[in-house]
């Protein structure tokens, strides 16, 4: 864990959006809106909860990230680059032939656990993970980030009883609620209101949050120790495109790639 | 020649047996059953050892998945299902979590093959070579008998990464002894013959058996061989025994599409392209009836082999 310092995570959030235009623009492809979505969840895990060791990635004790919405890729990567997993250098070669960083978060990727991108299996996964970490008494923790359209997959909902069954107080799911799938509002497509009702029927802790906001994060991710007996589940009401004015909250920005105008334009925004 | 006084055991129930040694032995086995430890057998481990068993309920894409993250802490998981439940729900699970990644997770997939017998075409699974040897990193066991099954769970539990085996419900011949050698990836040949070339998985192992014997009494010497790995499949034995032999027939419980057959099919067209015949489900589903009816009507017994042979030997000869 380290120290929260809330002026250098916004500093850092902005960094990372840069960094995602960048290399999604670099690579003539990516998902830009719901990378965007998660940075401050992910700023949370990575610099101020988790226990993890970027010289020693497979630290027997560390916490366990599962990137379930595995679309949403360069996120995590600058993210693990950032961490130091590895060279910010190698952000270049992201989706291009030869390279570690696929399209889709790639498990030789020092840092990640798990290739995903076929979506609804990482929280069973991470349920698993939490089963065999209590089996030999260990104290690590397992964070899963969701995406909404996501969880539409039924997959989710078998995990969300074996956690629950289990009694697996180990593991949190995040959703990055941004309420927006591929090609158009999750309500219009797939309603999956009413959402925190839902998970806590399914016998799942339930803490809602705003997901761009550090202090309320924190305070999620703090109050994880004293929860026993039942998995939680984070809604973090985020916002699509978060952070450039003319990609927030429209669903072309899924996967659209920026024209150089756009780039531009997008850069300036949030460099200001 | 298969002795009139064969032991009959299935797979399956040499698994479950097999899978409580294996616990003892090695105590970061855990088992994970799709409610149906009773069926596959799996419930003598879950007695024996109930903090490493789990039901994970009828949920295979979940059951799946929590598989592989067991992995994660050195687990080694053995998921057991029906093959026909397990593998159709769960392959995007199997493909991406477990191939992809190629984690540790080992699948059972009992109720192979038309002999599951009155349950009838949705427990019978027909189709499990196919879509399992197409993945990447995943090996796929289909062992002859009761002892292999016990020799096949000890190097799987030993070896890294995602393998498939297949078990059957139905009791039947147990043709090979504890002091065979048996390596996943090597062919057992358990009869010579230089005029044609059985390759058979499985039960239909002892159908080939017997129709070697049919054949010699009318002076056709046929090889057998156990294929009992369709993946990696031992290439050598294959191109060595079709070599030989010239003509090959292969014989399995599943469709003729993908399986067994197709495999040897693609080692012979690439490396020696001898006439070929195949039994095997022609393209169809099952349905309910007792084992051996079912092995009639579809065409899955010793006599149809011996047709097959004599279709391919006739092929061989060329044209009259």
């Amino acid at each position: 864990m380290l120290k929260f310092d809330i002026i250098a995570f916004q500093e850092k959030a902005r960094h990372y959006r840069e960094d995602i235009l960048t290399m999604v623009c670099e690579a003539g492809s990516g998902h830009i809106g719901g990378a965007f979505s998660g940075v401050e969840i992910l700023i949370s895990l990575y610099h101020y909860k988790m226990r993890h060791n970027p010289q020693n990635p497979s630290w027997s004790q560390r916490d366990r990230f599962i990137m379930s919405k595995g679309h949403a890729s360069a996120l995590l990567y600058v993210t693990l680059a950032d961490r130091g997993y590895f060279p910010k250098e190698e952000l270049k070669t992201f989706r291009k032939l030869n390279s570690r960083l696929q399209g889709h978060v790639y498990s030789g990727v020092p840092g990640v656990e798990l290739s995903t991108g076929a979506l609804g299996q990482g929280l069973s996964v991470s349920c698993g993970i939490a089963l065999g970490a209590k089996l030999r008494q260990s104290d690590s923790r397992v964070y899963c980030l969701l995406g909404d359209g996501e969880i539409q997959e039924g997959q989710n909902w078998e995990a969300a009883m074996t956690a629950s069954q289990h009694k697996l107080d180990n593991l949190c799911a995040i959703l990055d609620h941004n309420k927006i799938q591929q090609n158009d509002f999750v309500s219009k497509i797939k309603n999956e209101e009413p959402l925190a009702d839902k998970w806590r029927s399914f016998g799942w802790k339930v803490i809602e949050v705003d997901g761009h906001n550090f202090q309320e994060l924190a305070a999620a991710l703090d109050a994880l120790e004293s929860i026993k007996g039942k998995p939680v589940f984070i809604i973090a009401h985020t916002v699509k495109g978060k952070g450039v004015s003319f990609m927030e909250n429209q669903a072309k920005w899924h996967s659209r790639l920026p024209t150089p105008q756009e780039r531009q334009a997008a850069l300036e925004e949030l460099g200001r | 020649m298969i002795p009139v006084e064969t032991e009959m055991k299935s797979t399956r129930e040499a698994f479950g047996q097999a899978l409580v040694e294996l616990g003892r032995e090695n105590n970061k086995v855990v088992v994970l059953s799709g409610d149906l430890e009773d069926s596959t057998r799996c419930e003598y481990f879950k007695k024996e050892f109930p903090e490493r068993f789990f039901n994970l309920g009828i949920a295979e894409q979940d059951l799946v998945g929590t598989a592989v993250g067991l992995t994660f802490e050195g687990w080694i998981p053995f998921v057991c299902s029906f093959a026909s439940f397990l593998l159709p729900s769960a392959y995007s699970v199997l493909r991406l979590s477990v191939c992809y990644n190629n984690k540790n997770v080992k699948l059972i997939g009992s109720h192979g093959g038309l002999t599951v017998g009155p349950d009838g075409a949705t427990a019978q699974s027909l189709e499990d070579f196919a879509i399992t040897r197409v993945l990447p990193n995943i090996r796929v066991i289909c062992p002859v008998d009761a002892i292999e099954t016990k020799k096949a769970l000890r190097q799987i539990a030993s070896l890294q990464g995602p393998v498939y085996m297949r078990l059957a419900r139905i009791p039947f011949p147990v043709i090979t002894q504890d002091a065979q050698p048996f390596e996943i990836g090597k062919a057992n040949i358990l009869r010579r013959g230089k005029d044609v070339s059985i390759i058979a998985c499985g039960l239909m192992v002892s159908e080939a058996l017997k129709a070697a014997d049919i054949l010699s009494r009318e002076k056709i010497e046929a090889e057998v061989i156990n294929m009992h790995t369709i993946k990696p499949l031992d290439e050598e034995t294959i191109v060595q025994s079709a070599r030989s032999a010239g003509a090959v027939v292969t014989a399995e419980e599943h469709q003729m599409y993908g399986g067994l057959g197709s495999a040897v099919a693609e080692v012979l067209g690439k490396s020696h392209p001898v006439p070929l015949e195949m039994v095997a489900v022609r393209d169809a589903f099952g349905e309910s009836g007792e084992p051996e009816e079912l092995l009639r009507k579809y065409q899955l017994k010793d006599t149809d082999i011996v047709n097959a042979a004599k279709k391919a030997l006739k092929r061989k000869m060329g044209p009259e």
